[in-house]
């Protein structure tokens, strides 16, 4: 009988690879080109929600611009759990960047007394809004540019609140995934609570993302890896991923197409921006 | 072509096989021992695939006249072996051999369709390019072939056989590519040279790079079956693999020792991977431009009515 070599146990869901040190030595030469090299401007403003996100978004600006030009803005709502506004002191302290808290209940409160009956999601999309509103306030009084922090996992399962996390004019991290991000942080040294508790938009109370996504974010990742090649469903349950799970996943990128797009405008002349007058960003 | 609807993937075994020099009789019989193995397993392979000179060793010399067969006559002892031991079971079997044709030898390799019913020869592939320094001597004794030529496997559609030199020259894979291959197999015979490298020799780290660069230019699988023992101090260095393509090694055996090799191929991995690198669409695009050029040394001076 000749030994057999079979090929590595098939992982669908093994994770998605990620060079950490390249990736975060990539980043920072980003950070530098946009907010330096491109627009001149020194400083950076993050809102620091007490997730992973924020703070390896906070650890390669500081990285990239200096802890001493880094301003993290805690934007906590009276429901908000305290264990995020904790959380994200351990940012502040570890880096030695400036710590700013601007509580958001006055004005949160200041128009959802007029909406009573605003249910838990809309809510959520105001707390959201409003720490835009406050982030891009900030960026002015410090001559600073906002920093997106909004992962791809998210981008592409739609989960954010439109013109809400997306709306810093860069994001270091929209090209990875979740379980990437997580490499990332080991890598950066951001605090071990921050990584290893169950990801949360606080919103509301007891959320988590996985609960609301139905689906981990490991698996999430893997399906999604996959599914941005080019696979079609039934070759990734063929490929070992779950049938129920691709069908969520492929949902939730189908279903929201539209919030990873500008604002859809309707065309009437031969001068159509975007569609005629067509210039790189960076032009 | 591959249906849209294909999702299963087809099962592979590449036979690292390790043949007793000139002993065409004995490794012969080795080999049913491997086919019985193959055939009980739960899944068994549908398509096997052996290195060149599977059966007689690689370096024979003058002895190739002695070892050499015609492609009917290795084809009906291939596949008698795989019926004798699995029934009617269907396979495609691809091994290399020296082949003898109206008094023409050759370094080939032969490609069986085995269903219930007969048994075809799909293809025979004989070697283009006859390594003629160093350590080798193939054209001494062997005459080359002379086309690339695209057919089709019932397991892997189209296909195109070559053997080991003949891929170390880039234009042969990228022929078969714009023919339409989606799969190139590669029965082998390589010595094993160079300790200079990093935890292996050097010969196999260079065979690895050079077979994941042709299926990741191509988008094409690459099925490598390489000969493995030593041939008078000449160590071959095994290493058959399965690599997909968009270049991931799927499998890779050692260098040294004969072993079965099993993969599972998803054939329409190969849309993805063009889809994801174009490259062979590009190349269709431009290559009649380059192959125009009359700076090409068989386009110089054509037109010049002057010669020798």
């Amino acid at each position: 009988m000749l030994p057999v070599v079979e090929p590595p146990p098939r992982d669908p869901y093994a994770a998605p690879k990620i060079d950490a040190a390249v990736a975060a030595r990539w980043l920072v030469a980003f950070l530098r080109d946009e907010c330096i090299g491109r627009r001149g401007i020194k400083n950076a403003v993050i809102g620091l929600s007490g997730g992973v996100d924020s703070a390896v978004t906070a650890y390669l600006c500081a990285r990239a611009l200096g802890p001493q030009n880094v301003h993290l803005i805690r934007m906590p709502y009276r429901l908000s759990s305290p264990a995020s506004l904790q959380d994200a002191q351990l940012v502040i302290d570890a880096l030695g960047a400036a710590g700013h808290t601007v509580d958001i209940s006055a004005a949160v409160d200041g128009y959802l007394q007029y909406e009573p009956d605003a249910d838990p999601r809309r809510r959520g999309n105001v707390l959201a809004r409003t720490r835009m509103l406050v982030l891009f306030d900030q960026s002015a009084k410090f001559a600073a540019l906002p920093i997106g922090t909004g992962n791809k996992t998210e981008r592409l399962l739609g989960y954010f609140t439109w013109h809400a996390d997306d709306t810093p004019p860069i994001n270091p991290l929209g090209d990875l995934l979740k379980t990437q991000v997580w490499e990332l942080a080991r890598y950066l040294g951001v605090p071990a609570p921050i990584i290893e508790k169950a990801p949360s938009a606080d919103l509301e109370a007891n959320q988590t993302d996985e609960g609301d996504l139905g689906i981990r974010y490991p698996r999430a990742d893997a399906i999604l890896s996959s599914m941005l090649l080019g696979y079609r469903d039934e070759q990734l349950v063929a490929r070992g991923f779950d049938a129920g799970e691709v069908t969520l996943v492929r949902g939730r990128v189908d279903g929201t197409h539209w919030k990873r797009h500008l604002p859809t405008t309707a065309m009437l002349t031969n001068t159509a921006i975007n569609e005629f007058y067509l210039r790189p960003v960076d032009y | 072509m591959q249906s849209d609807s294909q999702v299963a993937p087809a099962r592979i075994a590449l036979v690292q096989s390790k043949p007793r020099k000139g002993a065409y009789v004995e490794n012969l019989a080795a080999l049913r021992a491997v086919f019985a193995q193959l055939a009980a397993l739960d899944a068994p392979p549908q398509l096997l695939v052996l290195p060149e000179a599977a059966l007689t060793g690689y370096f024979l010399e003058g002895a190739v006249y002695e070892s050499a067969r015609s492609a009917e006559r290795f084809g009906h002892e291939l596949s008698s072996l795989w019926r004798d031991v699995a029934g009617q079971r269907p396979v495609e079997i691809v091994a290399g051999f020296y082949e003898v044709d109206n008094g023409s030898y050759y370094n080939s390799a032969i490609w069986l369709a085995l269903d219930e019913r007969e048994t075809r020869i799909l293809h025979v592939h004989r070697k283009l390019f006859l390594p003629t320094y160093g350590v080798f001597d193939e054209e001494r004794f062997l005459s080359r072939g002379n086309r690339v030529q695209v057919f089709d496997s019932p397991l892997l559609g189209a296909t195109t056989l070559l053997i080991c030199e003949d891929v170390w020259h880039s234009i042969v894979p990228t022929i078969a590519a714009l023919k339409g291959a989606r799969s190139i197999v590669v029965p082998s015979a390589a010595p094993g040279r160079g300790i200079d490298g990093e935890g292996e020799l050097v010969s196999v780290a260079r065979w690895r790079e050079l077979l994941r660069g042709i299926a990741t230019e191509h988008g094409f699988f690459v099925l490598y079956a390489g000969l493995a023992g030593f041939e008078g101090g000449k160590g071959m260095t095994g290493s058959s693999c399965a690599i997909g393509p968009d270049g991931t090694m799927l499998v890779q055996a050692d260098a040294d020792d004969a072993c079965i090799v099993r993969a599972e191929l998803f054939l329409d991995d190969v849309e993805i991977a063009r889809a994801n690198l174009p490259l062979l669409g590009d190349l269709r695009a431009v290559l009649p431009d380059l192959l125009s050029d009359e700076e090409l040394p068989w386009l110089r001076g054509r037109g010049d009515a002057s010669g020798c």
